[in-house]
C-alpha cells in the first residue's frame, strides 16, 4: 500500500507558509474552516482570517473587494455550494472584473463520501472552466496540492483549486516541478496516451502497470491544470500514440475529458474513451465504494485503453 | 458640518442639469438604456462624486481612494455623467455609451472605464464588495471609504442582506451604502411585485444606522454623507428617498421608463424641462 496523504491536510499547511512569506495573502471562509482546514491558517494569522458565514456569495463579493485593494484572498468553501451558488459572483466581480481571487473548491469529487449526492461536487470543473480568464487546477495528491498552493500565491488572476477531503495516494515526486498550464508526463508509451488528473493518476499508474504485463505500452499524463490545458503536450502524446483515455473524478460533460474532446476534435481526431462520471448523481456511499458505483476504477481505464487501441486500427 | 454657501449649491445644481440633459441624450442617442433609475440617483451621485469622495481623475486607480460601487449597475448613464462631470474622461465621449468599441458599456466594466471601480449589472453583489475593500482599509489602515448604491427593487437580492450582516458583523463604519428608494422596478410598483416592509427597521435590525433624506435635496444629501463618517462601529446606510425619471414631468413615478430610452421628440420636451 502506497503512503496517502488527505490534500485537504497538505492544503492547510501550504497555505500557513504562504501566508507566512506574504502577508498581502488573506483566507475567508463560509463556516467549514474545520473541513477546509484552513482553521491552521486563522490560529496562525487570525487578523488575516475572516469567517463569512454560511453565506457563499457573500464570500466570493468580499473576496473580490479584498482583491481590488490589492490583497491575494483565498476564499475556500465546498466546492459544490461555492462553484454553483456563487457562481454569478465568481462569473462578474471575479472574471469580469479581472481580480485576483482564489478560489478554493473543498470537498471535491466523491470526497464527501457517505453526505450523499448533494454533497457530491462532480460539475465544478465545468462550471470553471467555462468562464473566460479563469484557471483550473486539480492536483493529483497531497504533495503536488502544496506545490499548486505555492504556484497560486504567484499566479495573478482568478484561479479555481479543486481540494479533496480523503486521503489518497501520494504519487507525485517532491523534486517534481509543477508550472502552472504544464502537463507532466509521468510515463511514455506508445499504444495509447493517459490523461488523467486527482485522484485519478493513481488510478492511470496502476491500470499503465497491469497493461505493461499484457504487453500495451500507454502514456500517463499528470494534467493538474484543465485550463489553460497544455494543448501541445496533448497534442505531441495523441499524435505519437493516436489513442487516448481521460480519466477524471469529475463528470465527463465538460470536464478534463470535455477539454481534451474539445482540443482534439478540431486539431488531431483520434479515437477518445473518457473514464469519468458518466451523466449522473453519485449517491451516498464511502469513497472506494463511490469509484465503484461510479466507475472511477482502474478496469474501466484498462478497459478504455484497449477500446481506443482497437478503435484505431 | 459644512452648510454650502449659494453658489457651491449653483455649482451642484448645474452638475445635476448637466448630468440629467447627458443621461437623455446618451439614452437617446443609443436607443436603449435605462434613464429612470438613473434620473433618480443624480443628485446623490453629484455629491457624491463632486463634494464627498477623495478620488484623483488623473489616477482612477490611485490606492488610497475612496471607493464608489454602482450595485444597480442598469443605472450606468448616471455613473458616467459623474465621471465626466468630475472629470475622469472627456464629457463628449458620453455620447459613444453602448456603442460598439465605445469604453462605456451598458452596464459599467472596471476593465475599460476610468473611474469604474468594479463591474456590475448582476444585481446584489456590490456591497460585498464594498466590505472587502473597506476590511482592506482597515488592515492597510487608512482613512478609506466604501460608498455603494443599491436600487430599492435591487436590495430583494438575498446576497445584500448577507452581506449588511457581515458589515455589522466586522463593524465596518468605512462602508456606506445609499439605497435609491424610487419604490418602482422592472415589473412595476416594489411594494407589489416584493414589499420591502418597514426599509428602515430592516436595516436597523442588521445592525446598521440608518439615516432618512430627500434624496434630492443637495444640503440634505451632503449632511447625510458627513454625519455617517462621524457613526463609529457600525456602517450607515441612506435611504434616499427618490423620484424615479426625477426632473422629467412625463417620467416621473412611470415604471414604463425603467429600460426605455427616450424617441428623439420625447428628447427635445424632456430637455426643455430641465431646470
Amino acid at each position: 500500500m502506497s503512503k496517502t496523504l488527505a490534500p485537504r491536510e497538505a492544503f492547510g499547511k501550504a497555505l500557513v507558509q504562504l501566508g507566512a512569506e506574504n502577508e498581502d495573502i488573506l483566507v475567508l471562509d463560509a463556516d467549514c474552516s474545520k473541513a477546509t482546514m484552513t482553521s491552521l491558517f486563522q490560529k496562525e494569522f487570525p487578523h488575516r482570517f475572516f469567517n463569512l458565514g454560511i453565506a457563499e456569495a457573500d464570500l466570493v463579493g468580499t473576496g473580490a473587494g479584498l482583491a481590488l485593494a490589492g490583497k491575494t484572498p483565498f476564499v475556500n468553501a465546498y466546492a459544490n455550494f461555492l462553484t454553483g451558488r456563487a457562481w454569478d459572483q465568481i462569473r462578474i466581480s471575479v472574471c469580469y472584473a479581472n481580480l485576483n481571487v482564489k478560489v478554493i473548491g473543498h470537498n471535491s469529487g466523491t470526497s464527501p463520501g457517505q453526505e450523499g449526492p448533494t454533497h457530491l461536487p462532480l460539475e465544478d470543473i465545468t462550471l470553471m472552466r467555462a468562464l473566460p480568464r479563469m484557471t483550473v487546477i486539480e492536483p493529483a495528491d497531497g504533495v503536488e496540492m502544496a506545490k499548486a498552493v505555492r504556484a497560486l500565491g504567484e499566479h495573478e488572476g482568478p484561479a479555481y483549486l479543486r481540494v479533496g477531503r480523503m486521503p489518497t495516494p501520494i504519487v507525485n515526486r517532491e523534486a517534481g516541478r509543477f508550472v502552472i498550464g504544464k502537463a507532466n508526463v509521468y510515463l511514455e508509451g506508445k499504444d495509447a496516451s493517459i490523461l488523467a488528473c486527482g485522484v485519478m493518476l493513481s488510478k492511470a499508474l496502476e491500470a499503465a502497470e497491469e497493461l505493461k504485463a499484457e504487453g500495451i505500452s500507454v502514456d500517463v499524463i499528470n494534467v493538474h491544470t484543465i485550463k489553460p490545458l497544455d494543448s501541445s503536450c496533448i497534442l505531441e502524446a495523441a499524435s505519437r500514440t493516436g489513442a487516448v483515455v481521460t480519466a477524471e473524478e469529475h463528470t465527463v460533460i465538460g470536464g478534463l475529458g470535455g477539454a481534451v474532446a474539445e482540443l482534439l476534435a478540431q486539431n488531431l481526431p483520434v479515437p477518445v474513451r473518457m473514464v469519468g462520471v458518466q451523466d449522473r448523481f453519485g449517491l451516498s456511499a464511502k469513497m472506494p465504494e463511490l469509484h465503484e458505483a461510479l466507475g472511477l476504477t482502474r478496469e474501466n481505464i484498462i478497459k478504455a485503453v484497449k477500446e481506443v487501441i482497437s478503435a484505431k486500427k | 458640518m459644512v452648510q454650502f454657501v449659494e453658489p457651491q449649491l449653483h455649482e451642484l445644481a448645474d452638475n445635476c442639469k448637466r448630468m440629467r440633459q447627458w443621461i437623455l441624450t446618451t439614452t437617446n442617442k443609443a436607443g436603449s438604456g435605462h434613464p429612470g433609475g438613473s434620473l433618480s440617483a443624480v443628485e446623490v451621485m453629484a455629491v457624491l462624486y463632486m463634494k464627498i469622495m477623495r478620488v484623483d481623475p488623473e489616477n482612477p486607480d490611485w490606492d488610497r481612494r475612496d471607493y464608489f460601487f454602482l450595485s444597480k449597475g442598469h443605472a450606468a448613464p448616471v455613473l458616467y455623467a459623474a465621471l465626466a462631470e468630475r472629470g475622469f474622461f472627456p464629457a463628449e465621449e458620453l455620447m459613444t455609451l453602448r456603442q460598439a468599441g465605445s469604453r462605456l458599456h451598458g452596464h459599467p466594466s472596471s476593465e475599460c472605464t476610468p473611474g469604474v471601480d468594479i463591474s456590475s449589472g448582476s444585481l446584489g453583489q456590490g456591497l460585498s464588495i464594498a466590505n472587502g475593500v473597506a476590511l482592506a482599509a482597515r488592515l492597510k489602515g487608512t482613512e478609506q471609504r466604501a460608498y455603494v448604491l443599491l436600487g430599492d427593487g435591487e436590495i430583494q437580492e438575498g446576497q445584500v442582506w448577507e452581506a449588511a450582516m457581515t458589515s455589522a458583523h466586522y463593524k465596518l463604519d468605512n462602508v456606506c451604502a445609499i439605497v435609491d428608494y424610487n419604490r418602482l422596478q422592472l415589473d412595476g410598483p416594489v411594494d407589489e411585485v416584493k414589499t420591502l416592509g418597514s426599509l428602515r427597521a430592516k436595516w436597523e435590525a442588521f445592525g446598521w444606522n440608518a439615516i432618512e433624506i430627500d434624496g434630492h435635496h443637495l444640503q440634505e444629501i451632503y449632511n447625510s454623507f458627513e454625519k455617517a463618517k462621524e457613526v463609529k462601529g457600525r456602517p450607515t446606510v441612506i435611504l434616499a428617498h427618490t423620484v424615479k425619471g426625477k426632473g422629467v414631468s412625463f417620467m416621473e413615478n412611470q415604471v414604463g421608463w425603467h429600460g426605455v430610452a427616450p424617441n428623439d421628440e420625447q428628447l427635445e420636451i424632456a430637455l426643455k424641462e430641465l431646470r
